[in-house]
């Protein structure tokens, strides 16, 4: 069986005893939410990365292909809401090759329970389970510790409460599509603009049994916009002192040189304007 | 501070600590409780999933079904509660498929305690199992933390069971009819809910006889009086 290599625990231990510290995991501190409607169920996710109080990335995903007709929506350890989620989408493929049939989405969510539940929540990854098969539309949530819930909409992450908020008083029993999506990107909005741990921009995904269509950057309500004023220096403000020249062919004389050829360069830094 | 080298973890100077065990788990504060009567069994439940201060889920089944008249009430652990209730659902089913007939109550209440007995140290799983057999009619067997399995009349668990030990005991009547069970289950956890702010939400119940598995559900919105569905 596929799993994590702990071989390193006891000396982790014995360095975390001597007093060093354990190094920080980005956490997707983060507002997912998934909701079904007549006919599908939608899921959604925000942006943002974080890595303690710093952002470490501004738009990265966090609605991941489990298969086709599944989708999950991860919370959490970033690291590990990819790996599970990946882990358990090969084993589903190996699982529908070898049947010859679609995977169920209980079949996804049984897998990722029974390993989530084998290492006793040290995986921190808090799912959505969403999709559709040949028994229906499912919508589940699993916690790190291994417990899952089937519920008609559903919250998690950091953000879960403002997203639940917004579920509480506008959901309604056989939804359109339309009115599901509004639903859902308006749940992370709320996550967005009232959660300290969540921001960026609103990714959706909707599944129905014929067709799964995945809306990257479906809302931007945080783009950067052109700074009204320069602040660029005009040149001169800075004095100069004195000014000494030195030429490269006397660049010897302080440290030793040498000529690097650079066949095609890296990707550009990104610097402001 | 001085650390020893004689390996051994504890001696070395690691802290081990058994509040970090189990963090932010998902927990079943729970008012569960199953009931014979003159028929079979009744199990109720309220519906309130707590992750510290926030409800996860308000309209949670704690009533899993291990076989076609054999059902538990789950309480503690989410995540522990329902790993149990899976694996003792396989083998029940696997047990009905090698004997061509149902297992006894009995048997699910062993296969029960084997697991929360075996694995003490590592679950916190409070069970309720209870179910109804051609041979032994309506039973309810109680399977507390330690793992010790206890065959009772009937059976309060979790934590707003505390409330409602009075009211059990001053009301509970041998052989009732299934309509004064189903009051006898609602009244009992209706107090429950009231004074216990861990369990809240739906009351659900299952009524297990002869004739198979029968849902009832009552919502607070109509003071858990109407039964829906």
């Amino acid at each position: 069986m596929p799993g994590f290599d702990f071989s390193n625990y006891n000396r982790n231990a014995a360095l975390h005893a001597q007093g060093v510290p354990l190094p920080k995991a980005t956490s997707t501190g983060t507002t997912i939410v998934g909701c079904i409607f007549e006919g599908g169920v939608v899921i959604a996710a925000d942006t943002r990365a974080t890595s303690g109080p710093i952002v470490a990335d501004k738009n990265c995903e966090k609605l991941h292909y489990i298969s086709p007709n599944i989708w999950c929506a991860g919370a959490g350890t970033a690291a590990d809401t990819e790996f599970t989620t990946a882990l358990i989408s090969s084993q589903l493929e190996l699982h529908s090759l070898s049947t010859g049939r679609k995977p169920r989405v209980v079949t996804c969510m049984t897998l990722l329970k029974q390993h989530l539940f084998r290492y006793q929540g040290h995986i921190g990854a808090y799912l959505v389970v969403a999709g559709a098969d040949s028994t229906g539309v499912h919508l589940f949530t699993v916690h790190a510790h291994g417990s899952t819930d089937k519920l008609p909409y559903v919250t998690m992450g950091s953000g879960s409460l403002a997203a639940m908020s917004v579920f509480e008083t506008q959901w309604k029993a056989k939804m359109t599509q339309d009115e599901a999506v509004k639903l859902c990107s308006e749940a992370i909005l709320a996550g967005i603009f009232n959660d300290l741990g969540s921001g960026s921009n609103v990714d959706v995904a909707v599944i129905t049994p014929d067709k799964t269509t995945l809306k990257r950057n479906y809302i931007k309500p945080n783009e950067r916009t052109q700074k009204l004023k320069s602040y660029k220096f005009a040149r001169g403000t800075t004095a100069v002192l004195n000014e000494k020249i030195i030429r490269k062919e006397d660049l010897g004389n302080f440290v030793s040189v040498q000529e690097i050829h650079v066949a095609e360069p890296g990707d550009k830094m990104e610097v402001d304007v | 501070m001085e650390f020893g080298t004689s390996g051994s973890l504890s001696e070395d100077g690691i802290h081990v600590d058994m509040d970090r065990l189990k963090k932010g788990e998902v927990n079943l504060g729970t008012s569960i409780m199953a009931v014979t009567f003159k028929d079979g069994v009744i199990l109720g439940a309220d519906s309130r999933t707590t992750t510290g201060a926030y409800i996860a889920n308000r309209v949670t089944d704690k009533l899993t079904r291990v076989h076609d008249t054999i059902w538990c009430c789950r309480s503690g652990s989410a995540a522990d509660t329902q790993a149990v209730a899976d694996i003792v659902q396989y083998q029940l089913g696997f047990f009905a498929m090698m004997n061509g007939k149902p297992p006894t109550t009995q048997t699910a209440a062993a296969i029960f305690q084997e697991i929360c007995y075996s694995n003490k140290d590592r679950l916190s799983a409070g069970l309720i199992i209870a179910g109804w057999d051609e041979h032994h009619g309506g039973q309810v067997y109680a399977i507390p933390l330690g793992g010790s399995l206890h065959k009772q009349p009937y059976s309060i668990g979790g934590s707003g069971s505390t409330y409602i030990y009075g009211f059990c005991d001053s009301n509970w009547k041998e052989n009732m009819e299934e309509a004064e069970a189903v009051d006898f289950v609602k009244e009992a956890l209706k107090e429950a809910i009231k004074w216990d702010g861990s369990s809240g939400g739906v009351i659900r119940m299952v009524v297990l006889t002869a004739k198979g598995a029968d849902r009832h559900l009552y919502l607070p919105d109509t003071d858990y009086k109407v039964r829906h569905t």
